[in-house]
């Protein structure tokens, strides 16, 4: 084991950072999905589902229910479509499961973490489970327990555990073999909104900084679209949009103003200006502007000197996915 | 990397890069990546070393080493007494032995089953190796296969104590290596039977408390039943029904099979004679084997879902 680790750090030195070589994803789409159908007797849970997600960070939004789950064990190759064709990173998800599962870590939405071993005894022995061998398990299952976040409690019995540790060493084991892509089922998941931020700051670096594509269901769209390059939303089994993040939440053409003090007077001297501003008119010092030009800017400048009160903030706002699903479903 | 030597020369040389722990970031792995069957060994060896309590909390180890006590304590003083007052035969045959200690045997595979498949089952721990490279009957047979070996060993090696005995005690070579070879294959054949029965109970009753009451009730009160419906049979006169209730007994099944087949002496007093009784105890074999087999890969279809 030792020699194949030292090749990814010549001589120990801590200058070469082994991720900076290209992410370990393929150049073309992580999974895709042609006319996907799956149907349990009378309930059909995927209907024609045809779809791209590229390498990197998706997002896969939908109630519960929406089909979400049923995806993922079709990609795992658990569970064969009753039509159609799914492919992950470049395998075929019905003929090759268990190449697709060596290189593909899930992270289950479910409880599944057993009370009376450590957080290191099961994720060395789920490295195990993944072809590692033991040393290799060993050594990787520390790293990973560190880099989500588990110190020294990863040496007590799981059954200890908060929800949010839980979280994390269901994580833990499903990056320990270092696979190429991750699937994970709802991970934020019974946390509490402080859990919840960290642990969609975890999954952003491992899409960023540990160059492992990921596949994250939630059924909350607005907080996917913080983290991920791609969404993709489903609904009773069928697809309802698949977008990039950076084109849904290109600038839009409002501005937001925050003054300090006298809101009100500052918003009647912007409207006497010209401006075309929107306030909730309720005395608050928030505001926007619709499509300003020059002049109106350098109005909010002027009022704002002349009247004494300081600017908290100018902001060009950028569109949110929430609003255009909305509109979209409008 | 410790093969530098020792440099007393420049001690405050910041660039001893080896002193330093650098966070180098998520670390890829492009090491051997085992297949299928070398997980499953994996497996196996993992059940058979827990069921010992090996890798696990010293109180996992207190119940089965107390019975593997038990299990050898008997063939010991046998091997001494023989030893001592040079004995030209064994008191106890080799296929009778499994006979004779039955209640720590049961108590063994009451124990172990549970812990090979309960936890599991009950914490919902089977995603995590269904998502694994390894299919559900890979997981099925390594649990399956680590009890069985498991079950093999704790009667194997009390039968091989016995013959070391029997070999000191200057006993003909020829005639205890037979009878052990012969023992050896009834504590197989018990072992696979054994092993069925109780991963099936287990599978079914998923807290660990049960399942071990759950088992060994189910072998004791068998075992029960089938020593009474033989008594009353014979009582009946009808003979070959009392021969044909040890059939379900596990253990009596065994001895039947073992004592017709090798030839050896049978512990119970109503073992098959005839070729029509032999059969009946080949096909009940098959039968309990196959058909516990079948309800656990059917408990394992339902279970082994994400």
């Amino acid at each position: 084991m030792e020699p194949a680790r030292m090749v990814g750090a010549p001589g120990g030195s801590a200058a070469t950072l082994p991720d900076v070589s290209a992410p370990a994803t393929t150049p073309g789409p992580a999974i895709v999905t042609s006319r996907v159908t799956k149907t349990f007797g009378h309930v059909t849970a995927l209907s024609n589902l045809t779809v791209e997600m590229p390498a990197g960070v998706v997002g896969l939004v939908g109630a519960n229910g929406a089909g979400k789950s049923t995806l993922i064990k079709i990609l795992l190759g658990l569970l064969p479509p009753t039509s159609g064709e799914a492919t992950i990173l470049g395998m075929d998800a019905t003929t090759q499961g268990l190449a697709i599962r060596q290189l593909v870590g899930y992270m289950p939405e479910s409880d599944c973490l057993p009370p009376d071993v450590s957080a290191t005894e099961l994720v060395v022995h789920l490295a195990r489970m993944s072809g590692l061998p033991g040393a290799a398990a060993r050594e990787r299952a520390a790293d990973t327990l560190r880099h989500v976040g588990l110190y020294e409690e990863r040496y007590r019995p799981i059954g200890g555990y908060s929800t949010g540790m839980k979280q994390r060493v269901k994580l833990a084991q499903a990056l320990v073999h270092d696979p190429r892509l991750v699937l994970l089922d709802e991970p934020t998941n019974g946390l509490d909104p402080a859990g919840r931020d960290e642990m969609l700051d975890l999954i952003r670096r491992i899409g960023n900084d540990f160059g492992i594509s990921v596949l994250v269901t939630s059924h909350l769209l607005g907080e996917l679209e913080r983290i991920a390059d791609h969404i993709v939303v489903i609904e009773g089994g069928v697809l309802q949009r698949s977008t990039s993040t950076a084109d849904a939440t290109a600038l839009s053409g409002v501005m937001v103003v925050e003054v300090t003090d006298r809101g009100p007077e500052v918003l009647a001297r912007l409207r006497a200006a010209g401006a075309a501003v929107d306030a909730a008119d309720d005395g608050s010092n928030l505001f926007t502007l619709t499509q300003p030009d020059e002049a109106v800017l350098d109005a909010v400048a002027s009022v704002a000197a002349e009247l004494g009160v300081g600017l908290v903030r100018m902001q060009r706002r950028r569109h949110h996915l929430t609003e255009m699903f909305r509109e979209g479903a409008a | 990397m410790s093969s530098q030597p020792i440099v007393p020369a420049v001690p405050a040389q910041p660039a001893a890069a080896e002193d330093v722990i650098h966070d180098i970031g998520f670390r890829h792995y492009d090491g051997v990546r085992f297949g299928r069957g070398w997980i499953v060994r994996s497996l196996l060896v993992d059940t058979l070393r827990g069921i010992f309590g090996l890798g696990r909390p010293a109180r996992a180890k207190v119940m089965p080493w107390i019975l593997v006590g038990i299990l050898l304590a008997p063939p010991l003083v046998v091997a001494l007494v023989a030893v001592l007052t040079g004995a030209t035969s064994l008191p106890i045959t080799y296929t009778e032995y499994l006979s004779r200690l039955w209640l720590p045997i049961a108590l063994f595979v009451a124990g172990s089953a549970p812990y090979a498949v309960s936890r599991d089952l009950r914490y919902g721990v089977l995603p995590l190796y269904m998502s694994r490279p390894m299919v559900r009957t890979d997981y099925v047979w390594a649990r399956y296969g680590g009890l069985a070996i498991a079950m093999f060993l704790i009667t194997a090696g009390p039968q091989t104590l016995l013959l070391i005995g029997a070999l000191l005690a200057k006993m003909p070579v020829g005639d205890q290596l037979t009878g052990w070879l012969g023992g050896l294959l009834a504590s197989a054949v018990l072992a696979v039977l054994l092993s069925a029965i109780g991963l099936v109970i287990a599978a079914f009753t998923p807290r660990r408390g049960l399942g071990v009451a759950a088992i060994i009730t189910t072998l004791l009160v068998v075992q029960g039943i089938s020593e009474a419906l033989s008594r009353v049979a014979r009582l009946q006169g009808a003979t070959t029904w009392a021969v044909l209730a040890g059939a379900i007994d596990p253990s009596r099944l065994v001895d039947g099979l073992a004592a017709k087949i090798l030839d050896v002496t049978p512990a119970s007093q109503f073992a098959p004679t005839t070729g029509g009784e032999v059969a009946v105890f080949v096909l009940v074999y098959v039968v309990l084997v196959a058909g516990a087999g079948a309800l656990l890969l059917r408990r394992y279809r339902k279970a082994g879902r994400l």
